[in-house]
């Protein structure tokens, strides 16, 4: 049984120019001991999709799926109560700004025993030791000593460790990590990275890693889903998706890595990720697809070997693709 | 080929109160960068957080004068020029921010964003400033529509566009770059990158590209110069940094990048420790509390920038320092 289940996760946001869906139609699974990576541009829905899974959307968003289960239990029926027992100790999460995730009134170690004391229930001598255990496990020298200091006095790599101190306090059995490293240097991201890394070989916790990096990914994934504008365009292994993308999205998504270029000149995917007001009928990517068809247009894709396209590529070549002429037309 | 850019020893030093009844501390935030920067080429200047990068950017731009060194601009001196004279060269060098949502002021319509460099730094009209600024909307991809606009209305590609054609009104030699890219999502970042170098091409400028991304500094510059800590600790060609790097800092920054190929598994290097505060730097090499490679003589003196190849190079365990002093 998978960790975690998603079917057809739906999210819709009421806006006061209307409804915005945010989320459309994503399926994931997550399995014990696994890195899952979800890769997509700022609006492609990834942060918000985990956000659903952890409750934590505010009143405006509508939830909806034909299955979100972790462990077999389905958390779209829960009561706030029964969810807060689960959250936050078998399902933690780390934020993308450390120093603005963590509360600058409260040292570290009461934020760290905070929850130690509300899920496991730990006597207040039980909850040091442990803080401490916790700050040295992520790599905090001195960690007696800073567990009296407040986040304002640490640098944002040690809060980023505070904060993975915190979720994995009472030992999660899933963590969710949203753009871990986004906010900090080369060399501390590379720590951070590790760290995490770490933690999941030992543990044997699932880790969901939700980025815009595809260096990243490359590093840590194994399995990596690449979303675009709420929807999930493609699954697949890191070593296929690398080598032979299945979406023209992805295709031109890695086309566009400085990394990958031959030339002066990147090959870029022109205009933007569509709004709410300009969200084409057919397939999301279509106007920017350099493959689109009158098809593609007017008719949303289908899943096709693991990608939403019309013509999902293999080997660079679009399977069943009338042809450049029928494209121009 | 002309300099745009000289600058020899660059220094610029803060003060910083430390409470009433201390001595105010002496943040050394650019301490000695000596470079050139031709017309038509791009310097990189890399590093992380608190290196340097943006104070540079600051004394090139003449924001704030440099407290040493000497920094010539288009062939004329700069530290200790008259007002008048900086007047006439700060139009020279213009500036595009690192975050298009903070450098536009919301209740300016794009156009007029434009023209205030005209209207400031030159004495032309008005009809002349709205035919310039429309030309060069044209020529960075904003449509004609867009020039009554305000900043909120536009993605951050289009606003980072509209940062650069602002920087270009005045038609300067010298752009200098802060992080230009950071901000943006991989397939916009690929347009603004190709944006800049058709620029670059057709206007002959001169590039100081401040950046963190190694990935697209490689694909961008011309020459790198890597800072830590106020130093230079690496200054060369592109090929010669990226393919043969000889710093130990250069070595840790490039393994630490993540390449987006599964199938290439190489060590990281994962640098112990974090950036030392500016305002206490370590003795001698400043970067030696984190280096693989530290030995005695890193703990007692400050490396000099030295030629390696073609590089230049501040590491005694590259140069080796002369054998009286190690043994001190």
């Amino acid at each position: 049984m998978a960790l975690l289940d998603i079917e057809d996760l739906e999210v819709t946001f009421r806006t006061s120019s209307g409804q915005f869906r945010a989320v459309d139609g994503v399926s994931l699974h997550v399995d014990a001991g696994e890195v899952l990576a979800i890769v997509g541009e700022s609006g492609s829905g990834k942060s918000v999709a985990m956000l659903a899974v952890m409750g934590l959307l505010p009143w405006t968003a509508q939830v909806s799926a034909r299955r979100m289960a972790f462990e077999g239990r389905d958390l779209l029926g829960l009561t706030a109560r029964e969810r807060r027992k689960i959250i936050g100790k078998d399902i933690a999460m780390i934020f993308q700004e450390p120093t603005s995730s963590l509360n600058p009134c409260f040292t570290v170690g009461f934020q760290i025993t905070e929850a130690l004391r509300t899920h496991l229930g730990l006597d207040h001598r039980a909850c040091q030791t442990r803080a401490a255990e916790l700050l040295q496990l992520v790599g905090i020298p001195a960690p007696e000593q800073r567990l009296k200091a407040f986040p304002h006095q640490l640098s944002g790599g040690m809060n980023q460790r505070v904060m993975i101190a915190i979720a994995i306090a009472c030992n999660p059995k899933l963590l969710i990590a949203d753009e871990p490293t986004t906010a900090l240097d080369v060399t501390i991201q590379a720590q951070i990275l590790e760290l995490l890394v770490k933690l999941q070989a030992d543990t044997g916790m699932g880790l969901v890693l939700i980025t815009h990096s595809m260096g990243v990914v490359a590093e840590t994934a194994r399995r990596v889903s690449v979303q675009y504008a709420g929807q999930k365009v493609e699954e697949q292994t890191v070593a296929d998706l690398f080598r032979d993308p299945r979406h023209p999205y992805t295709a031109a998504l890695l086309a566009a890595l400085p990394e990958r270029a031959v030339g002066r000149r990147l090959p870029s995917i022109p205009g933007v990720v569509p709004g709410q007001f300009d969200r084409p009928p057919g397939c999301l990517f279509a106007p920017r697809c350099a493959l689109a068809t009158p098809l593609c247009h007017t008719t949303p894709p289908p899943r096709r070997e693991g990608a939403l396209c019309h013509y999902p590529l293999h080997d660079g070549i679009a399977q069943g693709h009338p042809g450049r002429k029928e494209t121009a037309a | 080929m002309s300099l745009a850019v000289s600058a020899r020893n660059l220094t610029r030093h803060y003060s910083v109160s430390r409470g009433p009844f201390r001595d105010p501390a002496t943040v050394k935030a650019l301490d000695g960068a000596s470079f050139t920067l031709a017309r038509g080429k791009t310097l990189a200047v890399v590093g992380e957080s608190g290196c340097g990068k943006s104070t540079l950017a600051r004394a090139i731009t003449m924001i704030e004068p440099p407290t040493a060194g000497e920094l010539t601009i288009s062939g004329q001196t700069v530290v200790g020029a008259s007002a008048a004279t900086l007047r006439a060269l700060r139009p020279r060098v213009q500036m595009v921010f690192q975050n298009p949502y903070g450098s536009l002021n919301p209740r300016q319509k794009i156009g007029h964003a434009l023209e205030e460099p005209l209207r400031v730094n030159t004495g032309l009209g008005a009809s002349e400033r709205t035919a310039r600024a429309r030309a060069m909307m044209a020529a960075v991809g904003l449509r004609p529509e867009h020039y009554d606009r305000y900043p909120h209305m536009f993605s951050g590609g289009q606003r980072q566009r509209i940062a650069i054609a602002r920087a270009l009104m005045v038609e300067p030699e010298v752009l200098v770059l802060d992080e230009p890219v950071s901000a943006l999502d991989v397939s916009i970042q690929a347009q603004v990158l190709n944006l800049l170098a058709d620029l670059q091409e057709k206007h002959n400028l001169a590039y100081l590209f401040i950046s963190h991304d190694l990935s697209v500094v490689r694909h961008i510059a011309d020459e790198v110069m890597v800072m830590y800590l106020g130093r230079v600790v690496e200054h060369g060609p592109r090929a010669a940094v990226f393919e043969n790097p000889q710093h130990p800092y250069t070595q840790a920054l490039l393994s630490a990048t993540p390449q987006p190929d599964p199938t290439r598994r190489r060590e990281r290097i994962v640098l112990a420790g974090e950036l030392p505060s500016p305002l206490n730097p370590p003795e001698g090499c400043s970067f030696h509390p984190r280096c693989p490679l530290c030995f005695a003589p890193c703990r007692q003196m400050p490396p000099a920038l030295l030629a390696e190849g073609t590089s230049l190079v501040a590491c005694h365990a590259v140069n080796p320092p002369p054998a009286d002093t190690e043994a001190v």
